[in-house]
Formats: structure tokens, sequence, C-alpha cells
């Protein structure tokens, strides 16, 4: 490490005995319109401390990050560095301070080498083969292993997030954001993330770290400010905490408790999926290969896996918006539909709900109304003769609204104008209320708050209860713990045999999500469940 | 002190009506800075524009007659555009139309074919505006060719083919050597709705039009489909949606109205074929559209507005040697305008006072 310090001085500036934060901020606000994104936030970081940042989706998280990197300017309060007032200009200004961050959408170039990618990152003062050298020996030096010359859209998300934490480290920061970076990386990958972080704690660093896994906050981080419709909560110790203190701390009041219904029967296969294989729609896809399972009517069937190891490319095979040549390779309700639109599949008794709520599942600017027709103009009485019966539109609206607590501002409002979790529920309500005999859902709590997540969960539960097949596709193994019977994992295009979810320990799972196999006895068990 | 764009919750349905008279007001204010520096009186100028053709009833007739293939070849327009297909090459489709339905007039002259040659005209010529704006469209479903150059290349070979009809074969031999063909027949002219006036059948059609596309996109499961596959492309896949087969639907619906247009101009005001039959009405319809808010009603409304414009043109050429050139002008810059202030019916702008200076260069 010769020129560079990796070692730092945990007393910068010559403040030798006085102990002052890394970083401060007095009051910072952000308004936004009418709306207040953060609400006079006080924060204190310190050098060798792991400090958590909790909060719900929409608390506030990443208003504050972002005004802290210097990527918005705040519209009242201060940012003290060292003890120093400051005004960040934009990100680079912060990075040459010593502030770097890890964002949880990489910015990658998927045609460039890893080295190519972070060399953009960086200032440029020192030549590409420097540079390149110097990116080997951080990645040696902390376990980070990376190829410089591989091509990004080579390699894992993990691999992927590894980039950009080297591509920060790089630039030797004395304080490092990372926004959920256990998000995309399986139980093992998380664990070999958290020594990395200790090691540079050790080495006098601060690690500012945005998460909503409370298990890992406790484990992790020796303390944690929890954020709340953007006001500060608290800022406590989360080891002498509980996991149901801290999420009490950000929902606000206590979380409901998902019930199934005991008894659930299970009945006639109605979704079957025979050796289905798809090539990639696009450069860099994933290509899907000999994909079966059978999933019976009263059934939720978990699909784990990272993102971005077919998922979306099963979701599409599944729902028609990307056919398969053989019509047998999906069957639903005994009929053979890998060759039918979604349309055509919606009339057989299926619906569908995407990852992505706004552009996807929705029409951003268009009326909920207008989206209710969107799933439903083929089988739910809305469309006469080819004109369109708005009132059976705004009825479907109401009942949604009614049965799944979707609160808005009026009767028929545009989508982009609900948050996450209101939208996930309408569109969740949407598909249920046609009684779907298949339901097909990817992520149905991504970036939902605990109180949507919690009703969701329970109508797919209730769905399932009476009678339909629920297959659901999520990253979070919690939840696929609460709700399904059976979990198994994709990895790159390929699905693991299923485990029961009694026997679906994080352990195993992670292991089948980093495409290791498990031992033939284990499936051997599992089948057999 | 600083100005910031920031995005609204919800798109504002008051801005989206006055955006189009914000964006006439900011090219008033233009013009008349334009004006001046022409040396001309922009009062003058632009009572010439606005208020002469609205006190005869000769120039409002004329109006109507100018408005007619605008608002026609708007609404197809308009269709497309909300789709996501762009065309641009109305004015090929419409000099097409003409070509196609002049074809008709040109070889029934001087028979006594009966009342079925008009009807076969307009019918001829909207198949052929049809078939036309299709080239473009196949390519782009077929090759992923840009419609939008395609399209456009089209209208100049639409035009060059005219200029060689009417100055080769179809040219009227007693026509002392004009590019011209002969006036057409009575039974292929389209009827004047006011004895001895200028008014004509087209402008009726041209309202049926209107009323049509009001009921298809307010009403209907394809006007949706239409909607959202231009909204949201991703979401209306989702909805089991066909975005390619919508964009040859809506070309060549476009492409018949312009056509229609096309051969209902020609039979009509014109009366026989000739090169320079249209002003550039394809083109004008883009502002049409835009500026109608891509709205059945807004474009009726809009389509009236130019057409004084090109009346007001001419009336501002005559009375004050302004140069006809400064009508396109005007419509570019009313274009330029009106998608700017387009974005103020997503964003708004907002003063922003940051608290005091803070010391750069601490730490």
């Amino acid at each position: 490490m010769q020129a560079h310090q990796r070692m730092l001085d945990p007393t910068p500036n010559g403040q030798h005995s006085g102990k002052s934060p890394l970083l401060r901020t007095i009051g910072l606000t952000k308004r936004y319109g009418d709306f207040i994104a953060n609400d006079c936030i006080d924060i204190e970081i310190w050098p060798r401390e792991i400090h958590a940042l909790l909060g719900e989706n929409g608390a506030g998280k990443s208003t504050l990050v972002k005004a802290i990197y210097g990527l918005i300017q705040p519209s009242a309060g201060e940012i003290h560095w060292q003890g120093h007032r400051i005004a960040l200009s934009g990100p680079s200004e912060a990075r040459s301070r010593g502030i770097g961050m890890v964002f949880q959408h990489f910015s990658l170039f998927d045609n460039l080498t890893v080295a190519e990618n972070v060399a953009l990152g960086l200032d440029g003062k020192e030549s590409f083969k420097d540079m390149s050298a110097r990116l080997e020996q951080v990645s040696k030096t902390y376990g980070l292993p990376l190829n410089p010359r591989r091509e990004v859209w080579q390699l894992s998300v993990g691999e992927r997030q590894r980039i950009e934490i080297v591509r920060a480290l790089m630039q030797d920061p004395k304080f490092l954001i990372l926004d959920e970076p256990t998000a995309v990386l399986t139980p093992q990958e998380a664990d070999q993330l958290f020594i990395v972080l200790e090691r540079l704690k050790a080495e006098g660093r601060a690690i500012l770290y945005i998460s909503h896994k409370l298990e890992e906050v406790k484990r992790l981080c020796d303390t944690a400010t929890i954020l709340r419709g953007g006001r500060k909560v608290e800022t406590c110790n989360p080891r002498l905490e509980t996991a149901a203190s801290l999420a009490r701390m950000m929902v606000g009041g206590e979380v409901k408790e998902v019930k199934a219904a005991s008894g659930r029967k299970t009945t006639v296969p109605r979704l079957v999926v025979n050796d289905l294989s798809l090539a990639p729609a696009e450069a860099h896809g994933v290509r899907l290969e000999h994909i079966s399972f059978e999933l019976k009517g009263g059934e939720i069937f978990g699909i784990a896996g990272v993102a971005g190891n077919g998922q979306d490319e099963l979701f599409a095979a599944l729902s028609g918006e990307r056919l398969a040549k053989d019509p047998g390779t999906v069957l639903i309700e005994g009929i053979a539909a890998g060759h039918l639109s979604i349309t055509q599949r919606r009339k057989l008794g299926a619906a569908f709900v995407p990852e992505e709520r706004l552009g996807h599942g929705t029409a951003p600017r268009m009326k909920l109304s207008e989206n209710a027709l969107l799933t439903g103009h083929a089988a739910s009485g809305m469309v006469h003769r080819g004109f369109i019966d708005t009132a059976a539109t705004l009825r479907t609206v109401d009942r949604a609204t009614e049965t799944f607590d979707v609160r808005k501002a009026k009767r028929d409002p545009e989508a982009a104008s609900l948050s996450g979790g209101n939208l996930q529920k309408f569109i969740v309500g949407r598909e249920i209320l046609r009684n779907p005999a298949v339901l097909v859902v990817s992520q149905p709590t991504w970036g939902v708050d605990a109180g949507a997540a919690a009703v969701i969960r329970q109508a797919l539960l209730d769905l399932a209860t009476a009678g339909a097949a629920v297959l659901v596709t999520s990253q979070d193994l919690d939840e696929l713990a609460e709700i399904a019977d059976r979990i198994a994992v994709m990895f790159h295009g390929k699905l693991s045999a299923p485990l029961s979810a009694r026997d679906a320990s994080r352990e195993k799972l992670g292991l089948l999500m980093g495409g290791s196999s498990l031992e033939p006895k284990e499936i051997a068990h599992a089948a057999g469940a | 002190m600083q100005l910031v764009l920031e995005k609204r919750a919800e798109r504002s349905d008051t801005i989206a009506l006055v955006s189009p008279l914000i964006a006439i007001g900011l090219t008033i204010v233009t013009m008349v800075i334009l004006f001046a520096i022409l040396g001309k009186n922009p009062l003058l100028a632009l009572h010439a524009y606005f208020i002469a053709p609205l006190t005869d009833g000769y120039s409002l007739q004329e109006i109507a007659v100018k408005a007619t293939p605008l608002v026609m070849i708007a609404i197809g327009l308009s269709l497309c555009y909300l789709a996501n297909a762009w065309n641009i090459g109305a004015e090929g489709q419409f000099l097409i139309g003409a070509v196609a339905g002049s074809w008709i007039a040109v070889k029934t002259q001087g028979t006594d074919a009966g009342a079925w040659v008009l009807p076969a005209m307009l019918g001829l010529a909207a198949a052929s505006g049809a078939l036309y704006a299709l080239i473009p469209a196949i390519c782009k479903v077929k090759f992923g060719a840009s419609e939008i150059l395609t399209s456009l290349m089209l209208v100049y070979v639409a035009d060059l083919f005219l200029d060689y009809l009417v100055r080769g074969p179809w040219r009227d031999p007693h026509g002392f050597n004009f590019p011209t063909t002969a006036e057409f027949d009575p039974v292929a002219t389209v009827p004047l709705l006011i004895e001895g006036g200028r008014l004509h059948l087209g402008s009726i059609i041209a309202l049926l039009v209107v009323a049509a596309a009001a009921i298809l996109l307010g009403r209907t499961i394809k006007g949706f489909e239409i909607r959202v596959v231009g909204a949201a492309p991703r979401a209306a896949r989702f909805g089991g949606f066909n975005a390619n087969q919508l964009i040859i639907l809506t070309f060549a619906v476009s492409g018949a109205l312009a056509g229609l247009a096309g051969i209902i101009e020609v039979a009509g005001p014109v009366g026989h074929l000739q090169p320079g039959i249209s002003p550039g009405y394809g083109f004008t319809a883009i502002i049409v559209a835009f500026l109608g808010r891509l709205n059945p009603l807004g474009i009726l409304i809009a389509g009236l507005f130019l057409a004084l414009t090109f009346i007001g043109g001419e009336q501002a050429q005559i009375a004050m040697k302004i140069p006809l050139d400064v009508t396109k002008v005007f419509q570019g810059i009313l274009l330029f305008y009106v998608l700017a202030c387009d974005s103020l019916i997503l964003y708004r702008f907002r003063l922003e006072f940051p608290n005091r200076q803070v010391a750069r260069g601490a730490g």
C-alpha cells in the first residue's frame, strides 16, 4: 500500500483529544413541493462506527443519504464534516472529501470490463494500467476477488456489487454509505460482506448502512437511527433492542401477524410447467433451462433466488408476454397454454402480478379505473361489443379499495399518485377480485410498507385457502418462509427441486441461491416431503 | 434564489387545457418582435393575420375550407402519435390519395359515367393513402426501420410522382402546356354546400371524422388500446395489446384520412390535379395535432386556428408585403412553444430560496 495510506488516523485534522463526529447533520430538511421528505433530521456518524439507517419505504432514508452524498441540495439545515460546516456541490466533491457511496441499483455498463467500469467512476488522473493494478490490489486486500478483464454482463449480481464496493474503496473513503447492500445477496454472500465491513470499521472508517432487515442490523451495527415519515424517531443501540421493538419504531405500531388457515386442502394441479426452455429475448438475458413443476389448488409455491437468475424470464413465459414454441410446456387448468397470449391465459383463469408496479403492472399516468380495464378487459364484463363499461371499471376500483384498504386522495386517481404499498394493494386486489384459479405473482411486497405487506400476504394465503394455486417469486426468504408451502430456488435459468417449507432452512436456500447443489439425500428427503 | 422545475404528483388538467393558449400567446409575442425587425407595424400585421380574416364571409368560408384537410389529417396523425407511432409523411399520403382519386376522374373525363364516380374516387383515395402509409409501418414492424425517416422520405417520392403525371401522361392537351389535368367533370367534383360559395361537402366529412375519433378514443376498447400502447408500452403488452398491430392499424387509418383529404382538396376547391395542391397541409397537420392536445375536439379548434394563419398570411402579404414564408415561421414557432409548454402538464416551476450561503472549502 505504498502511496495509498489505508490505515486512517482516527483523530483526523489535528483534533486530538476533543472527540467530534466525522459527519453530523443539524436540522436537515428537504422539501419537494408541499411534501417534506426529510424534516429536521439530526444524525451523528463517528469514526469506527457502523451506523444503521432504518425505516420503511418512503421514510426518507434515500433522501437523507442523497443529501449527504451531494446528489441533492437540502432545503434547510446544515451538514458538518469533520467539525466544519460544508455545502456539497455534487457527488464528486463528496468523493474528494472522503465520502463514498454504493447504490442499491448499480450503475455499470454491461459491455465494458470491470476495470473500464471502475475507470469511468474515478476522476482519472492515473494511467489505466496503474489503475487496473491498484484495482486488483484493493480487491485482494479486502477479500473481494474480481477479475478486471471480465465484462460485466458475465458477472453475478454479487460480483457486480463487489465492483461498486471496490470502486468506492479505491478512493480511500473515510465514510462509506451502503444502500440495502444485502437485498441482492445470498445469505452466504451477505456473511462475506459483513466481514469486509467489520474490517473497514477496524481501519477507522465509518459506515452508514441502510437496511430494513432487522436481524442483520442487530448483528452488524453499533448504532441505529430510525426514520419514519421523514422524521427521526430514535437513535439507539440496536444490540440492546429486539427485532420487534425496532419494527415498532419503524412502523409506529404493531405489525399484524399473517395467519394461514389450517387444513388447506391440496386438490387438482392447476398450473403445470413441463420441461420449459426458452432462449433469452435480449442480449445478456437469461436462458430458461428445463424448468418443470406442478402446482395444485390450495398451494403456495415459492421461488427464491438472487435477482437476474431468470425469474423475469419465467414470469414472461408463464404470463404469455413471451410465447413458448411447444404449447405443452405450460398447462393452465389442464389446458396446453404455452402458445396462448396473455389475454387467452387470463380467460383460462390465470392472473398475473408483475414485479414492476409502475409501467408494467399499471400505466402510471392513467386512472385506476383504466388500469382495472388493463387486465380486466378480457374476462370481467367491462367491455360490451367493443365499448367500455366505465361504471363496471369504477366498480372494480371501489371493490379493490374496500376489500384491500387502498388509500388514495380521490375515487379514481392516476396510478402514479398512489404510494407503493397502496398501488400494490390495488394491483393484487384487481387480480384477486377476478377469482383466479392460478395467480402468478412476482415480488409481491417489494418496496412496500409493513402494513401493506401484511395485507398482501394475507390476501395470497386467503386466495390459496379458497382453492387457487399461487406461485410467488421473491427475493425475501422471510416472506417465502411465512407463506409458501414449498420453495424452489432459481439459479442461472434452472429451477432446483422444491423443498418443503419446513426443510428449507436459510442455509440450504442460500447454498442453492449461490449455485451449489444439495446432498442427494437432502433432495430425496425434500421430494418425499 | 433559483428557479426549480419539479415533477407534479399528478398531471395538471388545467395546464393541459391552458398550455396551447400560453403557447399561442408566446408565439404572438415572438411574432411582434419579428415584425418589428422586418420593419412592419406589428399591430397592423397582427390585425391582418388574426382579425381581418374573421371580418368577412368569404374569408370565413375560406378558413373552413383550409381547416378541412388540416383537421382530417391531424385526426389520423393524433391516433398514430397517441400510439407512439410517428407518421411524419401525411403530406405524401395526401398527395397519393389525390393522385389515385384523380385517376378515376381523368379516365372518366368526358364520358357519361354516373354518380358512382365521386364515391369511387373517395374510396380509392382513402385505400391508396392507407397502402402508401403501410410502407413505413411494415418496414418498422418487420425490419425496425425508423418510421420517422421512411414516412418522411416517401413524401418526396409522392411529390415527384404527381409532378411526372401532370407534366406527362395526364397533362391537359388543351392546357397551353401548363402542368395540370383538365378540369374534372361535375360528377367527379365535391359538391358545394352554399351555391356560389366555397364551403363544400368535405367539411361535413371532416366533422364526422372528428366525432368518430372522439367516440373511438373515449368510449371503445380499441381507443383505450391506442392510448395505453403509447403511454406505457410494457403495461400495454401486459394488458395483452399488440403494439405492432397498432402501428399497422394507426398508420393505415391516418394514411386513409390523409388520402381522403387529398382527393377532397383536388376534387373540391382546386378542381383539377396540379403540382402545389398542398401548401404543406400534411406537415401543418402535425402542429394541429399537437396544438389540439391529440384530442379530437382540440384538433378541430386548432385546425381552424391554423387555417386562420394561412388566410391571414395571404392577407398580410397582399396588404403589407409580408412574405408568405412568415406564415411557416409562425407555425414552426408555434409548434416549438406548444411542445415546450406541454412540459408544464407534468412539471411545474417553483422559486426556491435556499438558506444563506454556506462557506465552502471547510474541512
